[in-house]
């Protein structure tokens, strides 16, 4: 019995301790996790203090406000999410079926990839534009919290062991020609064909705290706002409502959606199941 | 609020079914079913536990309260997380042990939340995902089975939970069905 009611207070302890980490990063640097989904953020924050043998949590504040070179790794840490090409291959053909036709509808085409982790998406959707003649026309701003994945997605270097599972993703995404086609391979990495980098402009960007930047065609953000409690998924809509153009289309993550937001009538369904959307006037 | 969370991966869809069959709509808890899977785009695997058993079958939902007389099943290509309110997040941090969702990742997250309260549950699988999160649960007070290595049909999973030291029963399925089925978790015996 004893032993569980210490554990509880132990826990109850450590909820304090970290709610006072987020605010104390907040305060010193600026990077408001503290209306990020707890339970994703405890467990980065768990692994950090793991790697870097940290014991606790009040320890960890005390470091990090003073380190900033420690602080850099621990923003690395918190942010990085990962993905593949053409990840629900499915949102990609809806894209092809659904969007491409409407955007081939204006002369200049801007689109935004809010958190685009490692780039991986970006390149499939440049993909797609490119199989549909538009990529000339084509703006993409892909921009991320995380500064070492916007390299990583900047130089356009992936795993050439990730090919298999790319190419049948393509597949199933509608692709029209040879997967092979987009990337030279080298030394078990894949470099990916430079003209589709041509119209892209990777940008850091935070979405809990920058404002927009321009006026969008389309908008995707797949499975950011899954990190984000209702206050600032809410908060992250209105941005992305108040930067796409009327008849703007909006794609989220597979289990994102717009129903419990407060934008929710203000944009159109336009794919139930693959989660696109379109602002409405 | 008590939570049971059972995780599996090869041989799940026949042990899960056996496990299952017997809850009733009496459950005054919620369960919560980790399954290694495909990342489809139909959802066959809660059609199939919903055949086979008498109170709603699901997917969870980002930001879905968690309600008692409900198996939860988490989505593909998801790690499933529980928040202090008692919701469901999702995040898409990357596999863990080549898996996701990640039995452990799920555990770990749930211990932290739901401390001694928490049932967890390890069934037949060829990976030791489980193990890791089964001794955190241990840690935080929370009841921690296995299912008998002797008959699952992968033993793997469960011996490797065992071999932590952290586990308290081995049962067999037809035990952790009773159990389940038992009193302490229908509304006629609910503990606050």
């Amino acid at each position: 019995m004893a032993v569980s009611l210490e554990n509880r207070s132990m826990a109850e302890f450590e909820q304090k301790e970290f709610r006072e980490l987020l605010e104390s990063i907040r305060h010193v640097y600026g990077y408001d996790f503290t209306n990020y989904a707890e339970a994703s953020v405890k467990r980065r924050v768990l692994h950090f203090m793991q790697a870097q043998h940290v014991e606790s949590l009040d320890g960890l504040a005390k470091i990090l406000v003073r380190d900033e070179r420690m602080f850099e790794l621990f923003i690395q840490e918190l942010s990085v999410t990962v993905t593949e090409m053409f990840r629900d291959p499915l949102f990609f053909k809806c894209l092809r079926s659904k969007v491409i036709k409407r955007l081939a509808t204006y002369p200049v085409i801007r689109i935004w990839v809010a958190g685009c982790a490692t780039g991986e998406e970006v390149y499939s959707l440049a993909i797609i534009l490119k199989e549909e003649n538009l990529l000339e026309r084509v703006i993409i701003y892909a921009t991320d919290i995380n500064q070492k994945s916007l390299e990583i997605a900047r130089q356009g270097i992936y795993p050439l062991a990730s090919m298999k599972t790319y190419t049948t993703n393509y597949i199933k995404a509608g692709g029209k020609r040879s997967f092979s086609e987009y990337y030279q391979a080298k030394y078990g990495s894949v470099l990916i064909d430079k003209t589709l980098r041509q119209n892209i402009v990777f940008a850091p960007h935070n979405l809990t705290t920058d404002n927009s930047f321009n006026e969008f065609q389309m908008i995707t953000c797949r499975n950011v706002l899954i990190y984000f409690n209702q206050q600032l998924q809410d908060q992250v809509i209105s941005l992305f409502y108040d930067s796409l153009c009327t008849f703007g289309f909006l794609g989220l993550g597979n289990k994102e959606s717009l129903l419990f937001s407060e934008k929710k009538d203000f944009f159109e369904e336009v794919d139930r199941r693959e989660k696109v959307f379109m602002k409405i006037p | 609020m008590k939570i049971i969370i059972i995780g599996c991966s090869a041989g799940g869809l026949q042990a899960l079914s056996q496990v299952l069959e017997r809850l009733s709509v009496g459950l005054s808890v919620p369960v919560v079913v980790i399954q290694h899977r495909a990342n489809e785009h139909v959802n066959l695997l809660e059609e199939v536990l919903q055949h086979r058993c008498g109170i709603k079958v699901k997917q969870a939902d980002e930001k879905e309260k968690i309600r008692p007389g409900i198996v939860y099943v988490a989505p593909p290509g998801y790690h499933l997380l529980f928040e202090n309110d008692h919701t469901f997040s999702l995040s898409s941090d990357g596999p863990v042990k080549h898996s996701m969702p990640s039995i452990d990742v799920s555990l770990e997250s749930a211990a932290m939340v739901f401390g001694k309260a928490l049932v967890a549950i390890i069934l037949t699988g060829a990976s030791d995902d489980g193990a890791t999160g089964i001794r955190t649960v241990r840690k935080y007070g929370g009841l921690t089975i296995a299912q008998d290595p002797a008959e699952a049909q992968f033993p793997h999973m469960p011996q490797s939970a065992i071999d932590t030291g952290c586990v308290r029963f081995i049962l067999p399925l037809a035990g952790i069905s009773n159990l389940l089925a038992a009193r302490r978790f229908t509304s006629a015996h609910e503990e606050k």
